[in-house]
């Protein structure tokens, strides 16, 4: 669209441009300011951190009390660890499960290879809530695992996993498990065969074929599919809340707590720019990198 | 070894699909159960379906939903091909990282930093200019916001990927950019379009934690009343609507995938017989 001129360019620019940073960016300077404030009793409630006094000057309130809070108070970090260990572990589990099943679908003749496809793209289609909701119909006291396990005698009384972290692990793979197998399936599937054979007709074994070869080159599908399984994992809300057990203290319920529990909005907008820096900073710039290795 | 690795490979496959499948049958299973116990079968029955019909609240945030739902995608389509074309054709302007980074930020940002921060720019916005009152406009506004970013990527690819040589002959034979734009690459572009505003129409009708910060009292999304409903327990009517929304949502997208994938066979086909 070369002749178009610098004008006819900005009309295409500005409009995504405008609308982006007005409520995505800005709304972190937002967060930021309310951070500054203090819990007041009125409505919207937190403090004026700029406030403009009788002879017209302005003047800044603002304090670090709601940082050094989150320091001090011990809830936070806790939180905040348990939320990584949780998110890490699930991500892990997910990967076990997921690379047998992207290797399987890469391998599967064209045909199949589109319907399994379609197979697993189709949950993440449909609710998100709804399958976490549904997932409680399987793993509940009367649900249909123990109805079975207990059928078969297996168990005497019914297995506890609702409301357990078990059960937020269970959630977690469950609703991200198609997020992992579909990077490591692209990766998989552009995998040279004729390296395989070439390391075969070496003497090379399948097993350290698989090895020497697959599983370096999978790297990038590898690492893809972890981010986009522990990124989301981390700040989960739904599946803590619904599965997890009243002391399951992960990070995004804590702050859905801080904010419609407490109503402590300062404190909520303390944590939100906390979190911007300490996870979403480093992995935002690492998938900045990761897109466009992917684009090429 | 062979044979026994493959053997592994399937049964991972197999048990991967059942944990995919299982709980989404199981419930629909459930929805059939004429009693109000979920662990007693009290025989089949449509019952729970019929109920649903006259609960007004659900209705209603069902309607709202909806309706945000196609606001959002229709807005969220148009910004993000903007977006696309700019990041794919312009490859020099003031603003081009910052607006990468926009596009790629929503997509790894847990949502709930992304409702805190838009309810508290909201929440100013309406002291400062008394606008926009929270409610329909606010989760239209905040949908919008993550939903560009699908479409971005999704356009983004398809667009990198598409001839310019198609455009540029266009052009050559005294075509306007615009017009050369609207008749050539638009449509190449279409699958892309649509299946970005398909996913984006899911997403919002999904989206519980970011409409529940930004929401005003009287407006209730569907999520944000199967979410209240959830947390008191297991309730029948819940199942029926679920399985309704479930089996509706997937019958939708295989029928836009198997369109989709028509015309694009027929677009390669004109493409083959044009060449010739």
């Amino acid at each position: 669209m070369k002749p178009t001129g610098s004008q006819g360019r900005w009309l295409i620019i500005l409009p995504p441009l405008v609308f982006l940073l007005l409520f995505f960016l800005i709304p972190f300077a937002f967060a930021f300011k309310i951070s500054l404030a203090q819990t007041a009793a009125h409505v919207p409630p937190y403090t004026d951190v700029l406030q403009v006094t009788p002879d017209h000057h302005w003047r800044v309130f603002a304090t670090l009390a709601n940082y050094r809070y989150l320091l001090t108070d011990e809830v936070y970090g806790v939180a905040y660890l348990f939320s990584l260990r949780t998110a890490f572990f699930s991500t892990l589990i997910c990967l076990a499960l997921g690379y047998p099943m992207a290797y399987a679908i890469a391998r599967a003749p064209r045909a199949t290879q589109s319907v399994l496809l379609l197979v697993i793209m189709l949950p993440f289609w449909t609710s998100f809530l709804l399958r976490v909701y549904a997932l409680e119909g399987i793993i509940r006291d009367n649900g249909l695992l123990n109805t079975v396990l207990l059928h078969l005698g297996l168990i005497e009384h019914p297995l506890r996993i609702m409301r357990t972290n078990l059960a937020v692990y269970l959630g977690i793979i469950y609703s991200y498990l198609p997020f992992m197998v579909l990077p490591l399936f692209a990766t998989l599937e552009k995998l040279d065969p004729t390296l395989l054979e070439a390391a075969a007709d070496l003497g090379s074994t399948p097993w350290r074929a698989f090895l020497d070869i697959t599983l370096p080159l999978s790297v990038p599908g590898v690492i893809a599919g972890s981010m986009l399984v522990f990124i989301p994992a981390v700040g989960e809300f739904v599946i803590p809340s619904l599965l997890g057990g009243p002391n399951n203290l992960m990070i995004g319920r804590v702050l859905w707590d801080e904010f419609f529990g407490n109503h402590d909005w300062p404190v909520a907008a303390a944590v939100a720019i906390a979190f911007l820096l300490l996870l979403v900073g480093p992995i935002a710039i690492y998938q900045y990198y990761n897109v466009r290795q992917l684009e090429a | 070894m062979e044979r026994r690795s493959s053997l592994f490979l399937l049964s991972v496959l197999c048990l991967g699909i059942a944990i995919l499948y299982i709980p989404i049958l199981v419930l629909i299973g459930y929805s059939f159960n004429a009693s109000p116990l979920v662990n007693v079968w009290g025989g089949f029955s449509t019952a729970w379906y019929g109920t649903l019909w006259h609960n007004r609240q659900l209705l209603e945030a069902a309607l709202l939903s909806l309706e945000v739902a196609v606001s959002a995608s229709s807005g969220a389509v148009v910004l993000g091909t903007l977006a696309a074309v700019a990041l794919v054709r312009f490859a020099r302007f003031p603003g081009r990282l910052l607006l990468t980074g926009m596009v790629n930020a929503p997509l790894v940002m847990p949502e709930i930093i992304t409702g805190i921060t838009q309810l508290l720019l909201f929440v100013s916005m309406m002291q400062l200019i008394s606008w926009p009152h929270r409610g329909f406009t606010t989760i239209v506004l905040a949908h919008v916001t993550f939903c560009t970013a699908y479409v971005t990527i999704t356009v983004q690819a398809r667009l990198a990927s598409a001839d310019r040589s198609l455009e540029e002959a266009a052009m050559d034979l005294g075509a306007g950019p615009a017009r050369a734009f609207l008749e050539i690459t638009l449509p190449i572009i279409a699958p892309a379009i649509v299946s970005s505003w398909l996913l984006c129409f899911t997403l919002s009708l999904d989206d519980l934690v970011i409409s529940s910060f930004v929401s005003g009292p009287g407006a209730s999304t569907l999520p944000m009343v199967i979410y209240s409903k959830v947390k008191l327990g297991v309730s029948p009517d819940i199942n029926a609507l679920a399985s309704l929304i479930v089996c509706a949502v997937g019958a939708v997208i295989l029928a836009a995938g198997w369109l989709m994938k028509r015309a694009e066979r027929r677009r390669r086909l004109e493409m083959q017989l044009a060449e010739q």
